[in-house]
């Protein structure tokens, strides 16, 4: 839409010798302009963070342990992240995924499943979660992509019918993980660090190479940035939406695993208002909300100052309110920082 | 029309600069309009015309030189400066709101109200008045501007700019968005405005359309004047076109190759129907031949198009690409049997703007250089470095964000596109819309190039001229019917025009 409110920037463009010459006194601009500097906006973002908290809390805050609990504490929130990645490049949006967890949760913390996974085997249990994921959002994506419902919309419902859904399951009850295979792989360590975390950096892996050097993820920038042209140009641009929103349901259902680790338990209440931490953290890294454009480095490094920030505060013993407060800030801050680094980018680019 | 010459002229640019981050867009541009004129102003794209407009509607502050209104030297300072000293804007992209209404869109900015309270019958009635003066008196005032055509909207910010005290409008490709009809009646509103002492700059770089509306013109190359204040009628084209481009276009349209009788044929379309758009549409299109569809806006040419590629599902009857029938309403079908299409709206259904150019050339077929999913990038930036050379594509960077190209490269993409993909049909809706004169010729070039690689072309447009000069073959399509088949030698324009006015009579 702003192309066309900008024809000046078009009728620049074929002024030539104007380009080499706009584009070398500027190139500090351009350097902070592009990846490089939206993601070095956010690794100094974390370092001040991290100075903070030696500052302030000392060898409580900086701790090898207390970094693995940061991370560890960022684990779930950034694989959804992860999955929100993708539909947010993709131009959509994924209310749904922090009930859908939930869900997840309590489904594979049932009775039956419990007892059928000790009967056979505790993978059961994981792939109890992963398929109720995959499910939810097969449904949010059927309802979007050939529905032509708007994805705020589809997803509200599923947020609330999820939720709803898992109540019913489980009647309200906290239903304890008696299952010790499945606890023992969710909480043990390897090499010295948590499976939680070593999910949280595969998940984070896979879905770099697969935002960045798959068609898969090449599909989702195109459909994101113009989904006219991508259907024009032959890509199904339906189904790969469908695909996107199972790919966030599947992650979220990743996310039921370890939070059904880390609590032991499965409650409806698992992953209240995940969502918008996990909307936060994907733009604050970076992705635009109008979708094109993603990156999982921005969106890791999002989830990961959040996490720093809560920690900061709760090994100074600060109230949670006062922690809200600044999340807040940080979030229209970086968004405003983001916006200066992108028009100064784009005008580098244009003149 | 035009006053005496000795008059004191109503606008007067001299030998202004801007220079924006290094680049200057005007390198000294002067400018004389007089009371009462039409005053072209021509120019490619890029040339400095949107600077010059936006310098004069008080957005833009010139570097140097002066602008006198009046006689007197005058400081533009912001966009509500210029209104006050009457100079009014009407951008390409119409600055009007959707959601309110056409009274409410003509004081917007300026209500009329009484502690707060907005006064809606005095700007109805007042708005009432300024669309009859417009010729638009049927209209109601209380119309959400949302729901008017494109030519409306135009007659909407004209009559804002009459509610003020405007001596001089300024046009922005003002037909652009326009059919001819609608064009005729926006040059007669011109014609009113004039007769009455309004001044109109009109800024277009279609030639016919200044000779028909236009006194005198100006021109500007490379952000420079390189003629002010030519009268019309006494400057030839030819020169016109020198001025704007610095070369001579001799012939604008390369000549035709004959298609051999055998030449197998490519595409066939079998009595094609999209009910409400256009019925029993069938012509057979061979390899080497382009295929021109002539007709009106709204003679569904375009939906012709559309439907033959699956862009929208046909009611009924077949599309056959080298003799397979194609799944009715699938793109993906269309383009699989190796049939591409270059849409009417380039930007908004054909680019990904801010995507480097070598993605936007393979968006069809990224996969092909995949490997079990896996992208290839620099596989694809080789075929696309290759065709960016081919089709002379500049800038040849293929990592510049598609946005940043003139009309004419942009459209060089969407051809690579399809070269890379190996199309053997080929669609294109309006291939030269917004790409300026000197490019369009080397457009048509590579049309033609392509038609004698052997792929078989369709090409709608809504210069008749273009589809007449392009194809080999016609068909001249009004409601959604055709009228006619024959080679593109054997009519002209107004035979074209001839059998639309007959065939909606009828």
């Amino acid at each position: 839409m702003s192309e066309q409110k900008t024809p000046v920037h078009a009728e620049a463009a074929p002024v030539p010798g104007a380009s080499q010459q706009a584009e070398r006194p500027s190139a500090l601009k351009r350097v902070l302009g592009g990846s490089v500097g939206r993601n070095l906006g956010l690794v100094i973002a974390l370092v001040v963070l991290l100075i903070i908290g030696t500052v302030t809390a000392g060898d409580r805050f900086a701790d090898v342990n207390n970094f693995l609990t940061i991370i560890r504490y960022a684990s779930i929130i950034g694989v959804i992240s992860i999955g929100m990645t993708f539909v947010i490049t993709a131009g959509g949006i994924d209310l749904s995924v922090g009930s859908v967890m939930g869900l997840s949760t309590v489904v594979a913390s049932l009775t039956a499943v419990q007892l059928a996974a000790t009967q056979s085997s505790w993978l059961l249990m994981i792939l109890v979660p992963l398929a109720v994921g995959a499910a939810a959002g097969l449904v949010n994506g059927i309802i979007i992509a050939y529905g032509n419902v708007v994805a705020f919309m589809a997803t509200l419902a599923m947020l609330v019918g999820a939720r709803g859904l898992a109540e019913l399951i489980s009647g309200r009850r906290t239903q304890i993980v008696t299952n010790t295979g499945f606890l023992e792989f969710t909480r043990a360590n390897l090499l010295g660090v948590p499976v939680l975390i070593w999910i949280f950096a595969i998940v984070a892996i896979a879905g770099w190479i697969l935002l960045n050097r798959t068609t898969f993820g090449r599909r989702t920038v195109a459909i994101g940035g113009n989904a006219e042209a991508s259907r024009l140009a032959g890509i199904k641009v339906r189904r790969h939406l469908l695909m996107v929103y199972v790919l966030s349901g599947f992650t979220a259902g990743i996310a039921g695993i370890m939070m059904l680790g880390r609590t032991t338990a499965g409650t409806s209440t698992h992953g209240t208002l995940v969502e918008l931490d996990a909307i936060a953290a994907v733009v604050v890294g970076g992705t635009l909300l109008i979708g094109g454009r993603g990156t999982i480095v921005g969106t890791v490094l999002g989830v990961l100052i959040f996490s720093t920030l809560t920690n900061v505060f709760t090994q100074n013993n600060l109230d949670t309110s006062v922690q809200a407060i600044a999340k807040g800030l940080i979030i229209v801050v970086a968004v405003l920082l983001q916006q200066r680094f992108a028009t100064h980018g784009a005008a580098a680019q244009k003149s | 029309m035009i006053d005496d010459d000795h008059a004191a002229p109503l606008l007067e640019v001299r030998g202004i600069t801007k220079t924006f981050a290094g680049v200057q867009a005007l390198k000294g541009v002067n400018l004389t309009v007089r009371a009462g004129e039409v005053h072209c102003v021509l120019g490619q794209n890029g040339a400095g015309k949107s600077t010059l407009i936006k310098t004069l509607a008080g957005v833009h502050q010139p570097d140097s030189g002066e602008i006198l209104w009046r006689g007197e030297a005058v400081t533009i300072a912001h966009p509500v400066a210029a209104l006050d000293l009457g100079i009014a804007t009407m951008y390409q992209e119409l600055d009007v709101v959707d959601g309110l209404t056409i009274a409410e869109n003509i004081f917007l900015g300026h209500e009329h109200s009484t502690g707060g309270l907005l006064k809606v019958s005095q700007a109805n009635r007042i708005t009432r008045e300024l669309l009859s003066r417009l010729g638009h008196g049927d209209i109601p005032a209380s119309t959400e501007v949302g729901q008017l055509s494109a030519a409306n909207k135009q007659i909407v910010s004209m009559a804002r700019a009459l509610s003020r005290d405007t001596r001089l409008i300024i046009m922005d490709e003002p037909s652009a968005v326009l059919d001819s009809g609608e064009v005729a009646n926006l040059f007669r509103v011109i014609r009113e405005l004039t007769s009455s002492g309004i001044a109109v700059v009109y800024i277009s770089h279609r030639l016919e359309e200044i000779r028909q509306i236009g006194d005198r013109i100006s021109v500007i190359k490379d952000g420079r004047s390189t003629a002010s204040g030519l009268a019309v009628s006494e400057t030839p084209t030819p020169e016109l076109i020198r001025l704007m481009t610095g070369r001579d276009v001799a012939n604008v349209f390369p000549d035709a190759v004959p298609v051999p009788a055998s030449a197998p044929i490519l595409l066939e379309v079998d009595h094609l129907n999209l009910r409400g758009h256009f019925s029993d549409v069938h012509f057979t299109v061979r390899a080497g031949e382009i295929v021109g569809l002539a007709g009106l806006v709204g003679s569904g040419r375009s939906e012709i198009l559309e439907t033959i590629y699956g862009a929208r599902k046909a009611t009924s009857g077949t599309v056959s690409v080298q003799g397979k029938p194609l799944h009715a309403g699938s793109v993906s079908s269309a383009v699989g049997a190796g049939m591409g299409f270059s849409p009417e709206e380039r930007k908004s259904q054909g680019l990904i703007l801010d995507e480097p150019i070598f993605k936007n050339v393979t968006l069809s077929t990224f996969s092909r250089f995949s490997r079990a999913g896996f992208l290839n990038e620099g596989a694809e930036k080789v075929a696309a470095r290759e065709q960016i050379n081919a089709l002379e594509l500049r800038p040849a960077d293929p990592e510049r964000p598609a946005r940043t190209l003139s009309g004419g490269n942009q459209q060089k993409i969407l051809l690579a596109r399809w070269l890379v993909h190996g199309t053997r049909v080929l669609l294109l809706d309006e291939p030269t819309r917004g790409v300026d004169v000197g490019a369009r010729a080397e457009i048509y070039a590579l049309i033609r190039r392509l038609a004698a690689e052997g792929t078989a072309i369709v090409v709608v447009s809504s210069e008749i001229e273009e589809v007449l000069g392009l194809s080999d073959r016609v068909l001249v399509i009004s409601d959604g019917n055709v009228l006619a088949e024959t080679n593109a030698g054997d009519i002209d324009e107004s035979g074209v025009l001839d059998l639309v006015m007959k065939g909606s009579a009828a």
